[in-house]
């Protein structure tokens, strides 16, 4: 008998709008020592089925139907709340998505970690502290000692994520179910976070199930898959079938969607190409930040250099993808590029003009030959302009279109991106994700600018609407013949859209070339850190490289 | 040059059959009208307004038409209200302290608002040193005893009731400006406000498109709270013999009468005072609709 | 921890100095003096009082003279009372008020604290709608409303409690601190309710919940620390505003507290004691202020480095 048996599990969510089937019958399960995936986008209920088995999901408006969840024999959905806080944290315990919102503010980490030894062992808090110094070794924390005593907010989030796996594994579940556990996080981080849960889980012997929208991070921690869309399963079973024996659309589609390989050499400049004078040329460029927190009269700010002295060229047609993780500063010089952010020094050359000795009003017209997209299609739209409104705003403020034309220019440029005719007047909070990221690439597109700065454009989105904007970005470069900065934390991305890559750490570029040859021979060790760290979507492949990084955790 | 905001449809195309969008602003409506505390409180605000500006014409009495023969009557037909001990009826007492209790409120809340949200907008578009010394300015003044200062004012200049306006206003754009400033500099760092600077839009045009419609929610709300505390502040000076002079009148001198001969003429603190906190109800209920209504995050869903 | 509190009161510096001077020449510009009230006074007379009141120097040495003694402590002599000085007045009615203040506060956070958490754990039900119902109803009844319907209702018709005086009767006391804090009880209930909703619904409640900790756990270690958070900011400002209630409640009770010195001084322009007592409670607020701000930032371990560092 499997340790944990699901049947028909039904929750439902009574909302204004009616009821939501956000888990519509489901049917797993998982043994001791395995490994389940549920993979899914956002909003095929993979979170909630976890959830409602420990009755987590707030209830109303939630409900839990219809189903059967046998733990150890026990029908979890039937059990009254006293015998469920038993099992909660004690025999079923969860590591959630976000550390830096799932540990309290208020408590050291320490007085959070013994909570569940306090709760479920009835030991003494001595007792119950050392345990929990223990466990903090364990999962990697230097000097867990005095790190015991800390406030989640001097841990950065890797470190938090770290704590929140000590807090999950210390009174010795038998089932973890880990809820997107390293999505907040970077790359790098990523992988050490996998290879520790992996390694905690086969020195335990424990049942993992492990929900994650990412099938490449999948492939190297499951045993079994089930891939979930609008509550339902489509399709499970062992990872090896649903990988290279895909059997239903979604899946197939899935795995599709991932952005794999670079790009098919259409668009590659010329050789005569490079002696030309650049588009764009970033001289020793610094944006450096003050930081005022700890008060403006205080002598002794701290400065923050985001940029440091960058330097990097952009030829005409070109998609230059610049690559960095959280805090490299790729986001600040793609700001500084267009006057966005006051540069500190350094000089950033537009088709031979210095844009940072410009006025703003010589700013303007430069402002038309080039745009940005950004990354939080919930952000970057006017909440209170509608669709007309936003792509008819740059048309008329840089004369390129009249009140007579205005409107079939937005209609066209409505069919460029994909968007229904029909919705011109609909507002940002009327369209999803996807939707609205098309609007504003058509904002961006709307002044036929000849530069494109593109910061994170895809990375709120769920991932076969990625692929979608991804291709919708790929023509109107095409159509429209622009030179693109294209800015990501996801490697696998830029290599798909990019011609050029360039690597930035801490503020500096350490790396630059062409995608093909930086992805087959990375110079810098950073940059080989950060394409090992990539996630694959193949089984075998992801198998072996969590093995080596298993092995001295194991060993330890 | 700017101004294309709700151009005619010229759409020939048969497939363009624009669906109209519901904006924030419809959004906000529609929930504010499922609200029944919320929309009591619109109805009776309105009510009032509309009754205190035709008081002079509807009154059933003069406003100071003694009938010192029938004194303190307890409510009848004649006198719906009752009378005070003067014979002068009630309803049409409180009807006239309405006109000032109502006055006080907006014309002080106007003047809140008119300091606070220009305070607030500068400092917060401004940022930087400038904010942080406008900022410092408000905290400043936040320390201070205002209720006290206050007294001191109305005892000091007399009884004055432009004063009043004016020394209420004073005390209450401070928060405006807190909540005005947080806005902004919580819009200035949005995205899409990035976006229209990239697109080179000059900073009026962003101010004036996207900085202003997008701070009316919080200020909204936050007007519709201030009205009752500033009528609450000139009813308390009132009480206190500091605010309105006789022979004008407000609900504060009515209930401060009334206290006086409570324990004979209950209903003359009664009436007066009920009418205070149905209004005051009344302002609360519909601030508190509107928070919710206007609340970003129920929006999203 | 020293240095923070320290360079907190050096802030205040300036702040106490605004209200000294601004009160003082206010009062200075107000038209007629303490004295012309009186009817037919001889002029020598007058000069003789003014010379005592230093009111015929010139307005700045007047100010500085007044500072000077501040800073000894001396609020001078009572215009009003002869022969008594402000000090005494104040020492007369200050323990009166603070008393009524203490009783006021210990009600207002009482009840008020836990009627709101209570609300907030069932949000939208009726252990919801009837708190916060009372607690609308605590705002939309001014204390000078309260006061006499209390009075009238428990005073008059049923005979319960006394209805004036302060430590006379036995029970007198009941009254006044009902009235004076009732509406900061509904205040703080809307707040506590605000801030335990937003807390609740944060994620480190619901990794709480999934350690299996017994709900109350939940509540009160994980939740009532921040939810409590703007209950304590506010306590500065409530201070604030329980000493000016008490200028309506101690004149609704006749109750002889520093409130209503205070009003009946704003009568009598009493320059000295309307200048003193105005100081005086200034000066009360701000360290209430510092002291709610002091807890704050104590009570968040994110800003607590500030009471190290002495920001």
């Amino acid at each position: 008998m499997p340790l944990l048996e699901v049947d028909n599990l039904t929750t439902h969510f009574h909302t204004r709008e009616g009821v939501v089937k956000a888990v519509d019958g489901i049917s797993f399960s998982v043994d001791r020592g395995e490994t389940l995936a549920i993979v899914g986008e956002s909003g095929s209920g993979k979170s909630v089925a976890c959830y409602s088995l420990l009755k987590l999901i707030p209830q109303p408006p939630g409900k839990i139907v219809a189903g059967r969840a046998l733990f150890e024999g026990r029908d979890l959905l039937q059990t009254d709340n006293k015998t469920l806080q038993q099992i909660r944290g004690n025999d079923i315990a969860i590591i959630f998505q976000d550390p830096m919102t799932c540990l309290n503010p208020y408590l050291t980490v320490g007085e959070q970690l013994i909570e569940p030894l306090i709760y479920h062992r009835n030991i003494s808090r001595k007792e119950a502290t050392q345990r929990a110094i223990e466990i903090l070794g364990e999962v990697g924390i230097v000097e867990p000692e005095k790190r015991i005593n800390s406030y989640p907010h001097e841990f950065s989030g890797g470190m938090r994520q770290r704590v929140m796996i000590g807090m999950a594994l210390i009174a010795e579940p038998k089932l973890l179910i880990c809820d997107e556990p390293t999505t907040a996080l970077d790359v790098t981080i990523q992988a050490q976070i996998l290879g520790l849960v992996k390694a905690l889980q086969l020195k335990r012997n424990i049942a993992v199930i492990f929900i994650s929208h990412d099938l490449a991070v999948v492939a190297g921690v499951a045993d079994k898959v089930a891939v979930m869309k609008d509550g339902l399963i489509v399709e499970q079973g062992p990872v090896d079938d649903i990988f290279y024996n895909t059997q239903h659309d979604y899946t197939k589609k899935l795995l599709a969607s991932i952005p794999e390989g670079a790009k098919p050499e259409t668009s590659n400049p010329d050789a005569s190409n490079i002696e030309n004078t650049p588009l764009l040329a970033i001289n020793g460029l610094k944006t450096h930040f003050h930081d005022y927190s700890g008060g403006w009269l205080k002598r002794n700010q701290k400065v923050i250099k985001a940029v440091d002295d960058v330097s990097l060229k952009i030829q005409q047609g070109e998609i230059l993808g610049l690559v960095g993780e959280s805090g490299s500063g790729k986001s600040t010089l793609g700001r500084s590029i267009l006057q966005l952010v006051p540069v500190t020094s350094g000089s950033v050359i537009f088709d031979g003009t210095d844009l940072t000795s410009l006025s703003p009003a010589q700013m303007k017209p430069m402002r038309r030959r080039m745009q940005m997209i950004f990354q939080d299609p919930y952000a970057s739209l006017n909440p209170r302009m509608t669709v007309f409104d936003t792509l008819a705003e740059p048309l008329l403020y840089h004369g390129l279109a009249t009140r007579k034309t205005v409107t079939e220019q937005v209609l066209a440029l409505m069919d460029d991106v994909g968007l229904a005719r029909s919705a011109i007047r609909k507002y940002p909070h009327e369209f999803s994700g996807g939707q609205r990221q098309r609007i504003a690439v058509g904002r961006a597109v709307s002044t036929k600018p000849e530069l494109v700065i593109a910061d994170e454009p895809v990375s709120a989105l769920d991932v076969t609407i990625q692929a979608q904007i991804l291709d919708l970005i790929l023509t109107l470069i095409d159509k429209h013949n622009l030179t693109m900065l294209f800015i990501s934390h996801d490697l696998s991305v830029v290599r798909y859209i990019a011609d050029r890559i360039a690597v930035m750490h801490h503020g500096k570029l350490v790396e630059t070339g062409s995608t093909e040859s930086l992805f087959a021979a990375p110079q810098h060790e950073y940059t080989k850190k950060l394409l090992a760290a990539i996630p694959v979507a193949d089984p075998a492949r992801e198998r072996e490289r969590q093995a080596a990084l298993i092995e001295p955790i194991i060993n330890s | 040059m700017f101004k294309a905001k709700q151009p005619e449809p010229v759409l020939t195309d048969p497939l363009v059959q624009a669906v109209k969008g519901t904006s924030l602003w419809q959004d906000a409506w529609i929930r504010l009208r499922k609200n029944t505390f919320a929309l009591c409180g619109l109805g009776v605000i309105l009510f009032l307004c509309i009754i205190a500006l035709l008081t002079p014409f509807i009154a059933p009495y003069g406003y100071e038409q003694q009938n010192l023969l029938l004194g303190a009557a307890p409510p009848s037909a004649e006198h719906w209200l009752g009378t005070d001990i003067f014979g002068r009826d009630m309803l049409t007492r409180i009807m006239y302290g309405s006109r000032v209790s109502l006055m006080v409120g907006f014309i002080a809340t106007g003047v809140a608002l008119l300091i606070g949200v220009l305070w607030g907008t500068i400092a917060g578009y401004a940022g930087g040193r400038v904010d942080a010394v406008m900022m410092r300015l408000v905290d400043i003044l936040y320390a201070l005893p205002f209720m006290i200062f206050i007294v001191l004012l109305m005892v000091v200049f007399g009884r004055n009731i432009l004063l009043l306006f004016l020394a209420i206003g004073a005390v209450e754009w401070l928060t405006m400006a807190r909540i005005v400033r947080g806005q902004v500099l919580s819009l200035r760092r949005q995205e899409f406000v990035e976006a229209a600077v990239s697109l080179g839009l000059s900073r009026w045009t962003i101010i004036r498109r996207h900085l202003i419609p997008n701070t009316l929610g919080p200020v909204i709300v936050y007007t519709t709270l201030t009205i009752p505390s500033v009528m609450l502040l000139e009813a308390f000076l009132s009480f206190l013999g500091l605010g309105i002079q006789p022979p004008q009148s407000s609900w504060g001198l009515l209930i401060s009468y009334g206290v006086e001969t409570m324990e004979e003429y209950p209903w003359l603190l009664l009436f007066p005072g009920l009418t205070l906190s149905i209004t005051l109800f009344a302002l609360n209920f519909l601030g508190d609709g509107l928070r919710d209504a206007l609340d970003p995050r129920a929006s999203k869903n | 921890m020293f240095r923070f509190i320290l360079s907190r009161l050096l802030q205040a510096i300036p702040v106490l100095l605004v209200v000294i001077t601004a009160t003082f020449f206010l009062v200075r510009a107000a038209p007629g003096g303490p004295f012309s009230a009186e009817k037919a006074v001889p002029p020598e007379i007058i000069k003789a009082l003014e010379a005592r009141y230093h009111l015929d120097q010139p307005m700045w040495q007047q100010y500085f003279g007044y500072l000077n003694d501040l800073v000894h402590g001396e609020f001078g002599p009572s215009f009003r009372y002869p022969g008594r000085t402000v000090n005494e007045l104040i020492a007369g009615g200050l323990p009166i008020t603070a008393e009524l203040a203490l009783y006021a506060m210990l009600v207002a956070i009482i009840i008020g604290v836990c009627a709101g958490v209570f609300a907030a754990l069932k949000p939208n039900t009726p252990q919801d709608y009837i708190p916060m119902s009372a607690a609308m109803l605590g705002i939309c009844m001014p204390s000078f409303l309260m006061g006499p319907l209390l009075v009238l209702v428990f005073g008059i018709w049923f005979e319960w409690v006394p209805v004036s005086g302060w430590g006379d009767l036995p029970g007198d006391k009941i009254l006044p601190a009902i009235t004076l804090g009732s509406g900061y009880a509904a205040f703080l209930a809307r707040l506590s309710r605000g801030g335990m909703l937003e807390v609740m619904s944060q994620d480190y409640i619901r990794t709480a919940r999934a350690k299996g900790l017994p709900e109350w756990v939940v509540v009160l270690k994980h939740g009532l620390r921040g939810g409590l958070i703007p209950v304590i900011a506010f306590l500065g400002p409530a201070f604030a505003g329980l000493l000016s209630g008490s200028f309506v409640v101690e004149t609704i009770f006749q109750i002889p507290g520093l409130g209503r010195f205070y009003v009946q001084a704003a009568f009598n322009r009493d320059y000295t004691m309307i200048l003193g007592t105005t100081v005086f409670f200034a000066t009360l607020i701000v360290l209430f202020n510092l002291l709610s701000d002091i807890i704050a930032v104590w009570i968040n371990p994110k800003l607590r480095h500030q009471l190290r560092e002495g920001s």
